[in-house]
């Protein structure tokens, strides 16, 4: 009896297999969502049981190619040129499209940075396939239907989504930094690397990126182990000096609500949160911040979280391990005091009996 | 003289969206509908291109009819035309087949005014958030691409060249590159100006141009609307909060609040991890 084709009956996709994920990186230094992405990618090749490869692009990037293996890649595709120094839309799109085209893998997995946007917005149009934007939760359904199950949130993060693409392959989704979990870095492992050709040369490429102006004035939130973040309640630019002494005592970074960026405090680089970074540290100090949705959606990852606000109410105390209601003024620097000596103490056993 | 296409979509103020607490389903009345901000920042990029070099500014959106008002808002801000594209056939697409379509009016914008030499899109909108119908447009019409765009530094209509600030994550790269050319929007970009009167007065009147799919006699069905989109939402859900057994810490002075946080944080395993022990 003829079964009638449905709209959900999916295609032969069985000449695609594997999981690809594009290593992003800039001056020969790879961004760490590519590692994040491996770790993702590797969770989802074993479910599938098929191999992760990786697509490393840039000029000598060879030893990024190793990392990529260390990083849980089994197969690293290696494109290397001057021309390739760095990302321009054109080439880098052309040597991954052919690439796709070549190995047809059956899922592929960028950054969902400004580079990783830009480049698979363009190679998913030029498949075509489905593109899922900005994904925080990866999973597949095994074998047969193998689909890749992209959630992300909507909404201003107020709900959640799950896409999938059941008539095109390669299915595609950037992957938000900093949420997925990088595997150890193993120098003992074992992967292949495959040389692969540009296709295009200077002379093709209108973009000429003129220069590169690095911003990043040391803070960088994404990595760090502990964040002391302070909001609104701070009261203005000059407290922060307070969080910075309690963030050196720790050896942490400062962060901030989005009230604070957007009252000229601090910058912009300092944000957590929905239009800002997404973090999760060992350690967040959540000081003076009310706990908005926004802002949570950005550190409520954190392993220990410790609240501070004059207001018992305030929502950040729902998803604080530690809460402390009081004047952040005269908590914060009896803390940093409190971690000084102890700290000291660490370095000389003794310090702390002479205090 | 240069032709700039502004793509604009009309969204609702997604930060104005509540979810309704019984059944976790999002609720959208009383909710505005406004021009997506990003495209606000590529329109006047535009009308700042066309108030030094001279420029014709034509504005698209693809959307259902109440995305007129967006149009005449446009319009009311200096745009010299307008064009809705409209029809139930489009509804439900995915930003591949948002793409299709986009690309299909801006070429027959072509037809109409002449070819593009600049496209805007916003860097994102409020709604599906994903930043992918630019680069999706300039692939379909192989423009070069600038995303990302935080300033524009040099339009040079002669030497069809333009130089412009990219903001990203770790800084800002200065490139240059050859029209046509999409350029996507952020917010830094500009400040947006308000109407004139005369802009206004204009708006009032202006009708935009409609077109359906029946004046696109070469759009593949297949590639539009839902059925043109390979993107499905499975599930939506309301992320639970996350529940923690929290524990207040309090003492009648500072010193003993902050001895007690710091007692419970070394006695914790994260002394170790951290490498405080
Ligand atoms: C589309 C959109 C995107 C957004 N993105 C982000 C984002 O990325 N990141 C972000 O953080 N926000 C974001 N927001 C903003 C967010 O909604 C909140 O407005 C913001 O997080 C509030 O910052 P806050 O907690 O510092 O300020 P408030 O909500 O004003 O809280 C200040 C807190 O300080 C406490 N306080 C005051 N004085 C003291 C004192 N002396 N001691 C102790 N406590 C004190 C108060 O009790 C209060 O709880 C976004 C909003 C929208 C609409
Ligand atoms: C919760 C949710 C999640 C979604 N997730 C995805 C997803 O992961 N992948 C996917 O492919 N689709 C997704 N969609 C569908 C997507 O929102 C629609 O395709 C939409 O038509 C365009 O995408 P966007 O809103 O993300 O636009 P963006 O790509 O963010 O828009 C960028 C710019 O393109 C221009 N533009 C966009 N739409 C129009 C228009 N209709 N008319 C004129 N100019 C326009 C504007 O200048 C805009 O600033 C999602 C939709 C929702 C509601």
């Amino acid at each position: 009896m003829a079964r009638e084709r449905t709209n959900d009956q999916m295609p032969d996709w069985s000449n695609y297999r594997g999981v690809l994920v594009f290593v992003e990186q800039r001056n020969g230094i790879a961004k760490n969502v590519s590692w994040q992405l491996l770790g993702a990618g590797k969770k989802l090749a074993d479910k599938l049981d098929v191999s992760l490869m990786a697509l490393v692009v840039g000029d000598q990037v060879e030893h990024l190619a190793r990392e990529a293996v260390y990083y849980g890649a089994d197969k690293v595709f290696l494109c290397e040129g001057p021309e390739l120094k760095d990302y321009r839309t054109r080439p880098y799109s052309r040597i991954t499209l052919k690439l796709i085209e070549e190995i047809k893998p059956e899922i592929c997995l960028f950054g969902a940075t400004a580079t990783g946007r830009d480049l698979a917005g363009a190679i998913a149009t030029h498949l075509p396939t489905g593109l899922t934007a900005d994904t925080t939760e990866l999973d597949v359904e095994p074998h047969p239907s193998r689909l890749l199950l992209a959630s992300r949130p909507a909404f201003s993060e107020k709900m959640m989504a799950t896409i999938l693409c059941k008539q095109y392959r390669p299915q595609m989704a950037t992957a938000r930094a900093g949420v997925f979990q990088a595997l150890p870095r193993d120098p003992g492992r074992q992967g292949e690397i495959v040389r692969i050709d540009n296709p295009m040369s200077e002379d093709q490429i209108a973009a000429k990126v003129v220069e590169f102006i690095e911003q990043r004035g040391g803070v960088n939130l994404e990595d760090a182990e502990i964040i002391v973040a302070g909001g609104r309640g701070l009261g203005g630019p000059e407290p922060f000096k307070m969080l910075q002494e309690l963030a050196d005592a720790l050896g942490g970074v400062v962060g901030a609500s989005r009230a604070c960026v957007d009252a000229g405090w601090i910058k912009h680089e300092h944000q957590v949160g929905q239009t800002g970074c997404t973090v999760r540290p060992k350690l967040y100090f959540a000081i003076g911040i009310s706990g908005a949705v926004q802002h949570t959606v950005g550190m409520s990852n954190s392993e220990v979280i410790v609240a501070i606000n004059k207001d018992p109410n305030a929502p950040i105390f729902q998803i604080a391990h530690y809460g402390i209601v009081g004047d952040l003024f005269t908590i914060v620097p009896a803390i940093t005091r409190e971690v000084k000596k102890r700290r000291a103490a660490k370095l000389d056993p003794t310090a702390a009996f002479r205090a | 003289m240069l032709h700039i296409v502004v793509c604009i979509k009309q969204v609702p103020d997604s930060r104005e969206i509540r979810i309704d607490p019984n059944t976790n389903t999002l609720i959208r009345q009383g909710v505005p509908s406004i021009v997506n901000f990003y495209d606000l920042h590529g329109l006047e990029e535009a009308l700042r291109i066309k108030d030094q070099h001279g420029a014709r500014i034509t504005v698209v959106t693809m959307g259902p009819p109440p995305a007129e008002k967006s149009l005449k808002e446009c319009i009311s801000l200096g745009a010299d035309e307008a064009v809705l594209v409209t029809d139930r056939k489009f509804a439900g697409a995915d930003t591949l087949a948002t793409s299709y379509v986009l690309a299909k009016t801006i070429q027959k914008v072509e037809q109409e005014w002449g070819p593009a030499d600049i496209v805007f899109c916003g860097k994102q909108t409020l709604d599906g958030d994903t930043g992918q119908v630019g680069p999706g447009i300039a692939c379909r019409l192989n423009l070069e691409q600038l995303t990302y765009v935080g300033k524009v530094v040099r339009v040079d209509p002669e030497a069809r060249r333009v130089r412009v600030h990219r903001y990203l994550e770790d800084g800002i790269e200065v490139v240059e590159t050859s029209m046509p050319v999409l350029i996507t929007a952020l917010k830094e970009l500009n400040e947006v100006r308000r109407a004139s009167l005369p802009g206004m007065i204009r708006a009032a009147r202006y009708k935009p141009v409609t077109w359906t799919t029946a004046d696109f006699p070469d759009i593949e069905v297949s590639k539009i609307g839902l059925k043109g989109s390979p993107t499905i939402v499975a599930k939506t859900w309301v992320p639970e909060a996350r529940k923690i057994e929290g524990e207040m810490i309090s003492g009648d002075t500072p010193e003993q609040i902050a001895e007690q946080l710091t007692a419970k944080l070394w006695e914790s395993d994260l002394a170790e991890k951290l490498g405080w022990i």
